[in-house]
């Protein structure tokens, strides 16, 4: 008997005993359920594929008025007249990068704590009470960041000037303590948790042998963490702080509340700015005329292509930690 | 004695009665790691103070508008009342989502646990779509809805709402109940399939059952998380109505907590914005209260499972 026929016959004889399975009276059953089963995913990708069509039909007018150009075109006064939407996702760029850059160390180091150095009495408290800070709705960030933050942020932007005003971005003070700084720093609290719990997750995965084989060597704690734990985490942190950065780009609420809703590009942080999601939030229920509400479905557009590039650089640099599958 | 060791015992003398301190290099290490463990610690107290901050603030500011009352009457006038209408609207426009998004993302988990291969490139697709849909921008999803529902039938509605809040809830929920299924033990389904059980049972009467408080877990977060949405309510469930109205038809306008303190903070009131704490409030608590239940529930079955 030839080999192609033996594999033949071990295939099929495979595929005639999973096909075989006793159960009569299930075939009616099964595939209904299969088929509500396959719906529901066919709902999901349907529902994305909805998402792009909806916005790409009702950007349309706003779409072949403006072209790519919208992109870059800084000029967003629905009053006189939009050109595009570049201040908007500066001001995005702006609140989230900075948000980015605070929360990673400190997520890292909230996950290094909380995965290495904390008891375990502190680890069961502390760990669900930093998850909580992700489940605080950003309405009430936004209105908190208002009330509570801007204050604070009034005091102490003087003083970042005063030491480090040779840098334009932290120009002269803002009034009153409403400007892209502060929206960065609501961002940064919002962004934190998924940060530090995505990491910790991921600390916690590293085979205890290498730590403890570093540590054998004569390696401080430290050098654990910076030797073997951040190496062998390196993708999956780096998929989290994307995340976290997919996060920021897209909050709207939150933000809209503390940025001050001025569409131009200012070098300073402590300038009022506006982000592309918050300047939905704030207009989209008072446009101006069809075009304004065109564009700003165009602006949805954008900060959803943007949007999913972030998703699928996360994805790609998640490689074999697959942090996205964690639910915060 | 050579040269050489006397000009070292020269430098260090042994002096038996010291302590055994690190010195040098080793002592700049330790100092390093000690640092960097404080940081750590700081960081992680950073954390904490910033909840206990938030906590707090709206906890204080949200007191003083806090009384049984306030939860019981509907507003009256742009600063008296409460936010009864207000709660009643949350539950039923987060009730429509739950009801729409709780199936489906059960079905979907389902799907990706029992039905596909795990090198299914299928499944693959479905999950690449569900991490792009859980990293949409809420407000992106209200302008596909605004799209997809409000411009057909001419005005906002609950409905609409309930809509966008469970295309949110929807990748939670899948994603939790894939997670929570892919937990059953392989010897259950091995031993209901030796049993000549078919699938469809054994999904509804094994998987499903062991995987339930897990499931229930994920529900509850996801609701948690829509029940404090306001982006999408903005979008598709405010345009041209009063939040302080009393409505429930789910195919008009629908009052919710959200927006009440989204347009609270409008009122040029104190009073009113006294109003919107005590919303603000009473949201987090709800919101919070979900979350411990649901860590308790999960921790509750972990216990159960690993027995």
């Amino acid at each position: 008997m030839s080999s192609r026929a033996r594999f033949t016959l071990a295939r099929g004889g495979s595929r005639g005993r999973a096909g075989t399975r006793p159960r009569p009276a299930g075939r009616l059953g099964d595939r209904v359920l299969f088929g509500l089963c396959a719906l529901a995913g066919v709902l999901v990708v349907l529902t994305l594929v909805g998402v792009i069509y909806q916005l790409v039909n009702n950007a349309q007018p706003a779409i072949s008025k403006f072209g790519l150009g919208f992109i870059t075109s800084t000029k967003w006064q629905p009053n006189f007249s939009i050109e595009g939407v570049g201040a908007l996702l500066y001001g995005t760029a702006v609140s989230s990068l900075m948000a980015v850059l605070l929360a990673t160390p400190l997520g890292i180091a909230i996950g290094l704590f909380l995965s290495m150095m904390a008891p375990r009495r502190v680890r069961a408290v502390a760990g669900p009470l930093v998850e909580l800070l992700a489940a605080v709705p950003s309405i009430i960030y936004g209105f908190w960041g208002l009330v509570v933050l801007v204050p604070f942020v009034d005091g102490l932007e003087p003083g970042l000037h005063g030491a480090l005003g040779f840098i334009p971005l932290f120009g002269p003070a803002s009034p009153i303590g409403i400007s892209v700084f502060t929206a960065g720093l609501v961002l940064t609290v919002m962004i934190l948790p998924i940060i530090s719990a995505l990491s910790r997750d991921l600390f916690l995965t590293v085979p205890t042998e290498l730590k403890d084989g570093a540590a054998a060597l004569g390696a401080t704690p430290w050098e654990v963490i910076r030797g073997i734990v951040l190496p062998t985490t390196v993708s999956g942190v780096s998929a989290a702080v994307v995340l976290g950065l997919g996060r920021a780009l897209g909050e709207a609420i939150a933000v809209s509340f503390v940025i001050g809703d001025v569409t131009a590009i200012h070098k300073s942080l402590f300038d009022p700015g506006a982000s592309t999601a918050a300047e939905i939030a704030n207009q989209f229920t008072s446009p101006v005329n069809p075009l304004h509400t065109a564009a700003m479905f165009y602006a949805g557009l954008v900060l959803v292509v943007i949007g999913m590039l972030t998703s699928v650089a996360a994805r790609t640099i998640a490689g074999r930690f697959d942090v996205t599958r964690r639910v915060i | 004695m050579s040269l050489t060791e006397t000009a070292l015992f020269a430098r260090m003398p042994f002096d038996p009665t010291a302590p055994l301190t690190p010195s040098g290099n080793l002592r700049r290490r330790s100092v390093v790691s000690r640092f960097v463990q404080i940081t750590a610690t700081a960081a992680a107290m950073f954390a904490v103070a910033a909840l206990v901050i938030v906590l707090w603030g709206v906890a204080v500011r949200g007191a003083s508008a806090l009384s049984f009352g306030f939860v019981i009457q509907n507003p009256s006038g742009l600063a008296g009342g409460g936010i009864f209408n207000s709660l009643l609207g949350t539950l039923e426009i987060v009730a429509i989502g739950a009801l729409i998004a709780l199936p489906i993302g059960i079905l979907t988990g389902l799907y990706l646990t029992e039905f596909a291969g795990p090198r299914s490139r299928t499944a693959g697709a479905l999950r690449f779509a569900l991490d792009i849909m859980a990293g949409l921008p809420t407000i992106i999803v209200g302008l596909f809805v605004y799209g997809l529902i409000v411009i057909p039938l001419h005005r906002p509605s609950g409905f609409a709402g309930g809509i966008a809040l469970a295309i949110v809830m929807l990748p939670l929920m899948a994603r939790s109940s894939q997670e929570v299924l892919l937990l059953v033990p392989g010897s259950l389904r091995e031993a209901a399939d030796a049993l000549g059980v078919s699938r469809w049972r054994t999904v509804l009467s094994v998987t499903l059952p062991a995987a339930f408080g897990g499931i229930l877990t994920g529900a509850i977060l996801a609701t948690a998380r829509a029940a404090g949405e306001t982006a999408p309510l903005l979008i598709c469930d405010s345009i041209g109505f009063n939040q302080f109205a009393t409505q429930l038809n789910p195919f008009r306008g629908v009052p919710s907590v959200s927006m009440f303190i989204y347009q609270s903070y409008d009122l040029p009131l104190a009073q009113a914005v006294t109003r919107a704490w005590g919303a603000a409030f009473v949201l987090m608590m709800l919101i919070l209260i979900a979350n411990v239940l649901a860590r308790l529930i999960l921790a509750r079955s972990r216990g159960k499972m690993g027995r």
